[in-house]
């Protein structure tokens, strides 16, 4: 008899492969997976458990057809989950202003819903939403589902809950997409839970296996330095949030339009224990708006102070550019919270990001690496920036800003 | 004012890394902190207490080493520590991670009434934001995320003002209790410990609670109860190397000319 063996080197600690062994052949021994060869009944159990591929036979595993993700996927469905069909878009939206995390939602929900031969359906909840309604037929909603209620016109997540929860069970979705929001991460958690089925937050990449029918879920894990990817095999939906920015805004079709699937709420005012008060914008004379800057100018530790500032501020004032900067130097006080990119500011995903004294940790990285083009300007020729960047110059920005200043002046002026 | 506060022991993720020739998870000397968010959830609940009495359970899921997480808050004063440990519970994701906690909270309030659950906005290992609004699901309690401000409470009618934080601004919100919220770390400026509950803490011994003490069941918890898992995981894709531009340090006039050259050829500017 064969006994499955361990790759140790691959071995993260998780834990997943004991748990599933029914023989307690697998034990942790310093943090590291080890088995007890005469307990070990080859039952396989713990091979698709592994998340990192530590675990394998002796013998020759069988040879199939790899999917090109790479990506075992066994479904055990029961029938009434089989029956989940489409794929649903949950569009956001405040005082009729639709997020525009949701678009872009519509436009991967399209090609999820594509490959898996269904239809992508948008969810509206709000009131007097009939403008949104419109806009996402424009974005390619093949059908909307609106819920138009007093009770929904400010976000408050039982009702939202509720409204979305009873969508659901009664319209039976395989596949439910929100923005990665404030709105949509409250909401997802509540929806999730109250349906008992499995949510993948923040996720950056989505694909789905076709044959099974699962959705293959990326995120970035431990502050960005990992990146996983999940499944829900077994459950209906599936659900993911998806960070804004990450997927690029289908096209518009100013022409579509559909009759919506109209549903009502059913839930009193009085039934809420939650009372909305009011919203109070942010205060800033000048909004920051990272979101939809064609250009953006950051800089981090390396600017040194204040009046480093000042002169990306010129720059980004030529450019038409908005200003950024890395957690280095808003912690130092030099700049905004507003102004910060990366894993605990915005993502962003302009045409151009000029990234000036910025050394470029991971959890920066994460938050500007789609931008098409990529400027780096640092001292230190081994800053991990310039593994990301388009073009990069090794020079004191000191020097270098002023001189793009000048330079795309002249530019101007001719 | 009754408050349960849920925090979770994190590494510090801004030194985890994974081996690119092994493409393994290095976690050597990575140390273990109380993940940050959740400081804020305990000094929270510690400023209600100071101001309207009542007591501050704090509850951690985790191994027997999570003791550690407990013992940290210890020191800055909270009233009762409770780690959650089972070998039954590892392998959860946060459906039924909010299942065990919420079975946690139930015989906490059977024993003691709560009137407010807290939890940090996320945690910085998993980034996910998920159990909070699965316990207050759960529990049908109102839940408000990202809370950066408690306004008021008004114990008379076992209501809380408070704000939550969103993309351009705040909502304000007046919310019945018992109720669960998640915060910023803009919330609070966390305490430092007092020498006398230092002193406490390191003797202090956590009240140990397994499955059967919380009366959960194997088809909630484990991989049993876990609808999503991590199937493959993978450092960050690295982007091509582009195109260093020569003469930055003894002629940047040159450099930059030649960047502007270079954007005006592709239509970039």
């Amino acid at each position: 008899m064969g006994y499955v063996h361990i790759k140790k080197e691959k071995c993260i600690g998780c834990e997943q492969c004991v748990v599933v062994c029914p023989f307690e052949a697998l034990f942790m021994k310093d943090g590291i997976v080890e088995v007890i060869p005469d307990k070990c009944k080859e039952c396989r159990k713990c091979l698709p458990a592994c998340p990192t591929e530590a675990l394998y036979l002796e013998r020759r595993e069988r040879r199939g057809q790899r999917p090109e993700h790479g990506i075992d996927v066994t479904v055990d469905l029961p029938p009434e989950l089989a029956r989940y069909k489409g794929v649903w878009v949950m569009v956001e939206q405040q005082d009729g202003t639709p997020h525009s995390v949701s678009w872009e939602l519509m436009g991967e929900g399209l090609k999820i819903s594509q490959k898996l031969g269904v239809e992508l359906s948008a969810v509206v909840l709000g009131e007097n939403v009939d403008g949104i309604r419109r806009e996402a037929f424009q974005y390619g909603a093949q059908n909307v589902y609106v819920i138009d209620d007093p009770v929904l016109k400010d976000y408050r997540t039982y009702p939202y809950t509720f409204a979305m929860t009873k969508l659901v069970n009664k319209h039976k979705p395989e596949i439910l997409l929100m923005g990665a929001t404030s709105l949509g991460r409250d909401l997802a958690g509540a929806v999730a839970t109250s349906l008992k089925t499995g949510l993948t937050a923040d996720c950056t990449k989505l694909d789905v296996d076709e044959a099974a029918r699962v959705l293959l879920q990326t995120r970035p894990a431990f502050g960005g330095n990992i990146m996983a990817t999940i499944l829900c095999a077994n459950h209906r939906p599936q659900m993911s949030t998806v960070r804004p920015r990450v997927m690029s805004r289908p096209y518009k079709d100013e022409s579509r339009d559909g009759t919506p699937i109209v549903e009502q709420l059913g839930l009193a005012e009085e039934k809420i224990r939650t009372k909305f008060i009011e919203f109070i914008p942010d205060a800033v004379a000048h909004v920051v708006n990272l979101d939809d800057a064609d250009i953006i100018v950051a800089g981090g530790r390396g600017v040194g102070c204040d009046e480093g500032f000042s002169v990306l501020k010129e720059l980004a004032e030529v450019l038409g550019a908005e200003l950024g900067a890395s957690r280095a130097a808003v912690e130092a006080g030099w700049i905004d919270y507003e102004h910060q990119v990366g894993q605990t500011g915005k993502t962003v995903r302009p045409k151009i990001y000029f990234a000036c004294g910025i050394s470029g940790a991971i959890q920066h990285l994460v938050g500007m690496q789609n931008s098409d083009v990529i400027i780096a300007i640092n001292n230190d020729p081994n800053a991990a920036i310039f593994s990301v960047a388009t073009y990069g110059i090794v020079g004191d920005m000191h020097k270098i800003v002023p001189e793009l200043i000048k330079q795309f002046k002249d530019k101007k002026n001719k | 004012m009754h408050s349960v506060v849920c925090i979770k022991q994190v590494p510090d993720t801004t030194e985890v890394r994974i081996d690119p020739k092994t493409n393994t998870l290095m976690r050597e000397g990575v140390p273990s902190i109380v993940n940050p968010f959740d400081m804020h959830a305990v000094e929270a609940a510690l400023k209600l207490r100071d101001e309207y009495g009542g007591k501050v359970t704090v509850i951690t899921m985790g191994p027997p080493q999570a003791v550690e997480a407990l013992r940290r808050v210890k020191t800055l004063g909270v009233d009762r520590t409770i780690l959650l440990s089972d070998r039954a519970f590892a392998g959860s994701d946060t459906l039924a991670t909010s299942y065990i906690i919420t079975q946690a909270v139930k015989k906490i309030d059977s024993e003691d009434a709560v009137d407010l659950v807290l939890c940090g906005k996320q945690a910085i290992d998993g980034d996910t934001a998920q159990v909070g609004p699965g316990i207050a699901t759960r529990l049908n309690m109102p839940l408000v995320t990202y809370v950066i401000d408690i306004d008021s409470v008004d114990t008379e009618k076992k209501t809380i003002t408070l704000k939550r934080s969103v993309e351009n601004g705040r909502t304000a919100l007046c919310v019945e209790y018992p109720m669960l919220m998640t915060v910023l770390k803009e919330l609070n400026e966390v305490r430092y410990a007092s020498l006398p509950n230092m002193i406490l803490a390191t003797n202090f011994k956590a009240e140990v609670w397994n499955k059967d003490d919380i009366g959960a069941e194997m088809k909630n918890m484990g991989l049993d109860g876990s609808p999503t898992a991590v199937r493959k995981i993978f450092s960050p894709p690295v982007r091509e190397c582009g195109e260093m531009i020569p003469h930055g340090i003894e002629q940047p006039d040159v450099a930059v000319h030649n960047l502007i050259e270079k954007l005006s050829h592709n239509k970039t500017i």
